[in-house]
């Protein structure tokens, strides 16, 4: 099998650290740059995959396939908070007919 | 044997090709991923956004093939692109998103936000310039990704959480349910 | 080990009658009719007496000397044990038939004297209170339950005094006592804490055990018996703690006999006849203690010349005899300090309650000034007055020549100045007793409008046994000089360490006695030329008087010089600090405390709009700094 070659023999874990270090500040960034829900939702499946895509690569490097359940487990948890945050979105939509994260400023009460 | 001279030459300008190519498509698929994450960003409407999410996760996709992980780059397309994007897409359509023009924060947050970002950028490569030396546990193999490999550790070491996780998905579901239902039931109590 | 007495145990039966009987009338305040809770605290006072009684025989028939009842463990901690014991040996038996049997009467005269009053059920729960208080003090096998005793009974006077609490006069009197008691309790403490560092555990028996090691005259042992003495001198109304009790009579008449007269403020005398073991290892505390004593009988007595408050008058005799009996403690002749509290118990009860008697008859009006002419209207009250008046100034049988000649002449061995000072303050106190019962019984009535009469039988009854016993109590302790046997000071002598002194030769204590008698004729038939033949009634309080009398009715200003010493610069450090450091320091620092919260407040809550993308904001923030704190540190 050693033939089939893998990314881990050439590319250096610390490229998939800067990268995955970018998604994630890219999607933070997006949650704080957007005003619609639904964009903000996105952007949190862009970090939630950036962290991912991290554990794959550790294990990977590790040749540990515990890594890689774990990324199984956070795909689990995300579905369901994107099942629920969705629900969350048409339920504002349909309560205050927008999807404007400003307009959700009663949180101080 | 004679024959192995020859195959060890054409092998070695087989793999010389291979490892150009790895290397290229990684940041081939690096770049892809990061533009696509930044239009996500950027881009106002909401299809647009999911379309170029849609992007980024197949580029992910494609890492997690170049790093052995085949099983989760199936599971990956099958549950992102496939379940979660096209109920973001469902929403999207079902509630009219598309029209519905949501003006954009103001040009200060906007710069704050985007500086945040940078800033939090930086701090991460910091914090993780000064990690680790790995030291594998394992040989290196590269079959831990193959599904046998990795529903073999799910089933030994982490039944239970497994077993959980479907707790959670049934009220997560049942969330849903009671987030989507129309109001009135909630009214008449 | 000695051999367990049997039926001694019975012992807890003596306290847990009054405490039993406060329980009751304390708790069924509300329920008791009328004379109720007089008759079951009377019945419990008096079956204490009783089992006081029993338990006396007991002891003289098992033919020991004193026996320790223990009920249980109290304290135990470390090497601390502290048993909840009764000691009953002759001494306590004496205090504790002193006050249960002087206890009962004054209880029972009670019934009569607060026959009146709406709060007499509170009366009597407090009354029971105290003589519970009163016997743990006398019965307690170590200082700690002596303690008990002493803050109980601390407490009881300052409620008692302060009974008729709507009097606002009452009250400071009240607090007068507490405060002046709180003073001497602290040296008790001190004492106490003293003792248990020295000797390891706090057990009479136990520390006079090892205090035989110690050298007369031994620091440590000086400056316990001197913390002691302070306490003593607190509760016994000694110079210079002894304001509080004139003050004190404003409580209800039995409660100055039974409180203010007859126990409590024998308290002191008991403990340090108790603690005589130590007391003779402390010479220089002894000084100290004679002197006190005698200054406070003479300046008492001196004092109690020019008082016009029936009850006053007997107030300042009470501290003046309390000197006395702290003389002959500190001459080291306890047993004969204790003779004269208990003779003393009898004659002043009976006085006060005499007093009382009066009072009552004159519907509530305390000024000998207004008095006169009561022999004929209430005899009975009349001649038991006589009697204690007969007592107290020291005239043969009665009982208050056999203790007082007794102390005299302790102090006559002792010195000649002694007995000449002492015997001093006995003719003042004889001559005030007599101007007092000559003002009061003698002469025309002076208060118009007022009908005397007789007190009812309640009340007469109690008068008239202690009168008996008044006139007959010194026989307990005939001295050798009438061919007695001196039964009393032989029989306290088992418990009480007196110094041992050479006896006076008879010829020289005759003659004493027969000088001392001439004086005492003298001054009554001086008072009786002034205060009857002449019929002086003393001057009004405003006008002038000459230097020396206006120094003694004014009490010799010691409440003014406290005023001036204590209560002044108290009251200007109380100011300075009220004015200056409270309201202009401390006020505005908390103050500003508060309001800079406040103020810090309203400008966080500007940042809790409420909005979520500037909490998400905040949140990035928050966990940005804590990576870069990682990171740095």
């Amino acid at each position: 099998m050693n033939e089939i070659t893998s990314a881990i023999q050439l590319i250096p874990l610390e490229h998939y650290i800067v990268l995955s270090v970018t998604l994630f500040s890219i999607g933070m960034m997006g949650v704080l740059f957007r005003r619609n829900i639904i964009a903000i939702l996105m952007c949190l499946e862009l970090m939630f995959n950036s962290a991912n895509l991290l554990l794959a690569a550790f294990s990977a490097y590790h040749s540990d396939p515990s890594g890689q359940v774990f990324v199984f487990f956070i795909m689990i948890v995300a579905a369901a908070e994107v099942a629920v945050g969705l629900s969350i979105v048409v339920m504002m939509k349909r309560n205050v007919e927008s999807v404007d994260i400003n307009l959700l400023n009663r949180l101080k009460w | 044997m004679p024959e192995a001279g020859w195959d060890y030459a054409k092998q070695t300008t087989n793999q010389k090709l291979n490892q150009v190519i790895m290397v290229f498509l990684f940041y081939f698929l690096s770049a892809i991923m990061v533009i696509s994450a930044l239009l996500v960003v950027f881009s106002k409407s909401p299809i647009n956004n999911v379309i170029y999410l849609i992007i980024c996760f197949i580029a992910m996709a494609g890492h997690y093939i170049l790093l052995n992980a085949q099983f989760l780059a199936v599971v990956h397309i099958i549950v992102y692109t496939g379940a979660i994007m096209v109920l973001f897409l469902f929403v999207i359509m079902l509630l009219n998103l598309n029209k519905a023009i949501i003006p954009q924060k103001s040009a200060v947050t906007r710069i704050m936000a985007v500086v945040t970002g940078g800033i939090f950028f930086l701090v991460l490569i910091a914090a993780t310039r000064q990690t680790f030396v790995i030291n594998p546990r394992y040989a290196f193999t590269s079959e831990i990704g193959l599904v046998a490999n990795v529903g073999k550790t799910l089933f030994h070491e982490f039944l239970l959480p497994f077993e959980i996780s479907s707790v959670l998905f049934i009220s997560a579901m049942v969330g849903a349910v009671m987030f989507g239902k129309r109001d009135h039931a909630v009214g008449d109590d | 080990m000695v051999e367990q007495i049997p039926n001694i145990n019975l012992a807890w039966l003596v306290p847990a009658f009054p405490l039993l009987g406060f329980l009751v009338t304390g708790l069924a305040n509300k329920r008791l009719k009328h004379n109720q809770a007089g008759i079951i605290a009377s019945a419990m006072v008096l079956l204490s007496f009783l089992v006081s009684l029993v338990l006396f025989f007991v002891l003289r028939a098992s033919g020991q000397n004193e026996a320790t009842v223990t009920l249980f463990n109290w304290i135990s901690i470390g090497g601390m044990n502290i048993p909840f014991a009764f000691l009953i040996d002759h001494l306590s038996l004496t205090m504790m038939l002193i006050i249960t049997g002087v206890g009962a009467l004054i209880h029972i005269y009670s019934i009569g004297y607060m026959h009146d009053d709406g709060r007499v059920n509170s009366f009597f729960a407090q009354m029971n209170l105290f003589t519970f208080s009163m016997l743990l003090l006398v019965m307690g096998a170590n200082y700690l339950v002596l303690f008990i005793g002493w803050e109980g009974v601390g407490l009881c006077s300052y409620l008692l005094i302060g009974f008729w609490f709507k009097n606002p006069a009452y009250n400071y009197a009240a607090r007068k006592a507490f405060v002046m008691n709180r003073i001497g309790d602290l040296g008790f403490i001190l004492g106490i804490i003293v003792l248990f560092f020295t000797f390891k555990t706090v057990t009479f028996s136990e520390i006079f055990s090892q205090a035989a090691g110690f050298q007369a005259g031994a620091p440590v042992i000086t400056l316990i018996t001197l913390l002691l003495l302070v306490g003593a001198v607190g509760k016994s109304a000694q110079i210079p703690l002894f304001t509080w009790l004139p003050d004190a009579m404003a409580g209800p008449t039995p409660v100055s006999a039974l409180i203010h007269a007859a126990t409590m403020v024998t308290a002191g005398i008991y403990m340090i006849a108790r603690s005589s073991i130590l007391y003779n290892l402390a010479p220089f505390t002894l000084n100290i203690i004679i002197v006190i004593g005698l200054a406070t009988a003479i300046i008492a007595a001196l004092i109690g010349l020019k008082q016009n408050d029936i009850k006053k008058v007997l107030a300042y005799s009470t501290v003046s005899q309390l000197g006395y009996m702290f003389l002959a403690l500190g001459l080291g002749a306890y047993s004969a300090g204790v003779f004269h509290v208990t003779t003393h118990a009898f004659f002043k009860a009976l006085l006060f309650l005499g007093a009382g008697s009066v009072i009552h008859a004159m519907g509530g009006e305390q000024d000998i000034r207004k008095m006169g002419g009561l022999r004929k209207k209430m005899p009975l009250t009349y001649f038991t007055f006589l009697a204690a008046t007969l007592a107290i100034s020291g005239i043969p049988p009665f009982s208050g020549f056999f203790s007082k000649d007794l102390i005299l002449s302790k102090a006559f061995e002792h010195s000649i100045i002694l007995y000449i000072l002492a015997l001093g303050g006995a003719l003042i106190t004889c001559f005030y007793m007599f101007r007092l019962l000559y003002l009061v019984f003698f002469g025309e009535q002076r208060l118009a409008g007022a009908h005397p009469h007789e007190s009812p039988k309640v009340m007469t009854i109690p008068l008239i046994i202690l009168s008996v016993l008044s006139v007959f109590g010194g026989f307990l302790n005939i001295p050798s000089l009438f061919n007695g046997d001196s039964k009393f000071i032989t029989f306290l002598q088992t418990a009480v360490v007196s110094k041992a002194s050479e006896e006076l030769s008879h010829s020289t204590e005759i003659g004493l006695i027969l000088g001392s008698l001439l004086l005492l004729g003298l001054v009554i038939f001086f008072a009786y030329r002034t205060f009857v033949s002449k019929s002086i009634i003393p001057a009004k309080d405003e006008e002038p008087m000459p230097f020396f009398s206006k120094l003694i009715s004014n009490k010799f200003y010691i409440d003014e010089m406290y005023t001036a010493v204590f209560e002044k610069p108290f009251g200007f450090l109380s100011d300075f600090f009220y004015n200056k450091v409270e309201n202009t320091v401390l006020d505005p620092a908390v103050d500003e405390i508060g309001v800079t919260t406040a103020r810090v407040g309203a400008l966080l809550r500007k940042l809790q709009q409420g909005n979520m993308s500037f909490y998400l904001f905040a949140m990035v923030a928050g966990i940005l700094l804590f990576i870069i704190f990682i990171l740095i540190v």
